[in-house]
């Protein structure tokens, strides 16, 4: 077994006085893709977010790359290499292409900087079309490429992708799950939230299934796919 | 008459675009009005002062001095009187609140270390030539005033939009909460911001106590008005539209006065103020939808 990346352990966060997350434990090792489904409101984004210092947890612990990292300051926890697409895109508008991608590497000191936004440019045309284009103006499907851009600026060691295909025509759907086949084959640890079960399972290699806050099932992507409650709950129809 | 009021309108609009500069810079990355910007710019004049007269400096070394000083106590204010409440989420009204507190307090320091009477450059701080061209006037301090604050525009502008600590600040002005998980570390752009901001209103200090060779506890006040219609006009939070707007209302107050009649100076610019903002509510550059939390 390959060492774990992330380890997750009985980590809770409220809202107010209402407990989104309740104490669950997952782990994510090192060059795996690891995804998360559950129904809206199960509290997916609240665990990223938590684990990416947006939220202060309420107990438990997050540990990365060997280091005690609950409660961090977000910047830190990127600094760190844990790195987060969040829920929504959430592009700089008013800054271009160009500038987004820069900022991804905020981080980085090396001098490979020019180097990544040219591969990065060169795979995605689209954004190097509109390089000097305020981010703003994208479609949503391309501020989706430019916020996965971004993040892969950073070099993370692990990437959390928090929906990337919502909203999507299917077309782009397609484009986003190569992607990140993409971003698997280059052995970044991934972990990933989806609506989109189906995809999600076929891409991953574990899953957990979080339903209230609570992770009630785990397996390999295979394994749940097969699994008829799975089926039923969250592959149904329309996916 | 003309030309002559042209030229007023010039330099003395660098000045107001130099001041609201640092005034929009913090609205623009904080969502708050720091009515203690006029305070800070009134220190920055008498640390330019200061530098000159006990430490014998030259104008241009006081400058640096002026600007590092009101620079520091920017930083100092946002210490006490603004970050306490951000990590409190307080209102951005308590922000305001606290600000005309600060400033308050800015100017009783001023008038009990160097009383309220008016304080002056020596009159060989800079040599007083004057160019004439025709029936024009210039004078020298008018010259550097105005070269100088481009020059400092021109450096903010080229900071903000190619070093890596201008596009942080730009980041952090649409969304902290997205600059935090790109790794930037948003108080320490805070505080970039206040130093930068009231530098600027430290520059502008010495710039209007040099031209108008009056220094004084109470010299933050009218600008401080001047400079809040000068960021709203410019659109709250924009920069190129605080220095456009800063010299329109230069330009409108100088032909005012010398078209109509200097009772009614201050009242001809927020008259056209306020036609401004019925044609256009979100100021000349502003855009509604540029900003979010
Ligand atoms: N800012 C908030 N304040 C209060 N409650 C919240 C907040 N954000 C989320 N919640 C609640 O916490 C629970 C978990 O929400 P969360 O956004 O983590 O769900 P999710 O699994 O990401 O759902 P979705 O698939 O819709 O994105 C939900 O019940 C939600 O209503
Ligand atoms: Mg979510």
């Amino acid at each position: 077994m390959a060492r774990a990346l992330l380890t997750v352990d009985n980590l809770q966060t409220n809202y107010g006085a209402i407990r989104a997350v309740k104490g669950i434990s997952f782990v994510v090792e090192a060059g795996a893709t690891v995804t998360l489904i559950g129904a809206n409101g199960a509290g997916k984004s609240t665990t990223l977010n938590t684990i990416s210092g947006l939220l202060k947890p309420a107990g438990g612990t997050v540990t990365f790359d060997g280091v005690d990292i609950t409660g961090w300051r977000a910047d830190r926890v990127t600094a760190a290499g844990l790195v987060q697409v969040p829920e929504g895109r959430e592009v700089l508008a008013p800054l271009t292409v160009a500038e987004n991608l820069e900022l991804g590497a905020y981080t980085r000191r090396d001098k490979e900087v020019a180097q990544d936004m040219a591969r990065i440019l060169d795979r995605f045309p689209r954004l190097a079309e509109r390089r000097d284009q305020q981010a703003g103006s994208l479609s949503g499907g391309e501020q989706q490429m430019l916020a996965i851009g971004r993040a892969l600026m950073a070099r993370p060691k692990l990437l959390m992708l928090d929906e990337p295909s919502m909203g999507l025509a299917p077309v782009l759907v397609r484009d986003v799950f190569e992607i990140i086949s993409e971003i698997q084959a280059q052995g970044t640890t991934i972990l990933l939230v989806e609506q989109n079960a189906k995809k999600a399972l076929r891409a991953a290699d574990y899953a957990y299934v979080l339903e209230h806050g609570v992770i009630t099932q785990e397996g390999t992507g295979a394994a749940l796919l097969q699994d008829t409650r799975i089926v039923a709950a969250y592959l149904g129809s329309g996916h | 008459m003309f030309w002559q009021q042209l030229v007023n309108a010039l330099w003395l609009g660098s000045v107001y675009a130099l001041f609201a500069l640092g005034y929009t810079l913090v609205f623009g990355v904080l969502d708050i009005l720091n009515l203690a910007h006029g305070a800070v710019f009134m220190w920055g004049a008498f640390f330019g002062l200061l530098a000159v007269t006990k430490l014998n400096m030259p104008i241009w070394a006081a400058l640096l001095v002026a600007m590092l000083g009101a620079g520091i106590l920017g930083i100092v204010l946002d210490r006490v009187a603004f970050r306490p409440l951000r990590k409190r989420n307080a209102p951005q009204l308590a922000a305001i609140i606290s600000s005309i507190g600060a400033s308050t307090i800015l100017v009783s320091l001023a008038q009990g270390a160097f009383g309220a009477q008016v304080s002056r450059f020596p009159f060989d701080t800079l040599p007083a030539q004057v160019f004439t061209a025709g029936p024009v006037r210039v004078t020298l301090v008018q010259v550097i005033v105005f070269a100088v604050s481009l020059v400092l525009m021109a450096a903010l502008l080229l900071f903000m939009r190619r070093s890596r600590s201008g596009k942080a600040m730009r980041a952090v002005a649409y969304s902290g909460r997205i600059s935090s998980l790109l790794g930037i570390d948003v108080d320490r752009i805070i505080v970039t911001t206040f130093f930068v901001s009231s530098a600027l209103a430290g520059a502008s200090g010495v710039f209007l106590g040099l031209a108008f060779s009056a220094i004084s506890p109470f010299m933050g006040a009218p600008i401080e008005l001047k400079g809040l219609a000068v960021i709203i006009l410019g659109g709250l939070g924009n920069v190129p539209g605080a220095i456009l707007a800063g010299f329109l209302l230069a330009a409108t107050e100088v032909f005012g006065v010398a078209y109509v009649s200097s009772d009614f100076r201050d009242a001809i610019a927020f008259t056209v103020l306020i036609l401004v903002l019925l044609i256009r509510p979100s100021g000349i550059l502003g855009t509604a939808v540029e900003r979010r939390a």
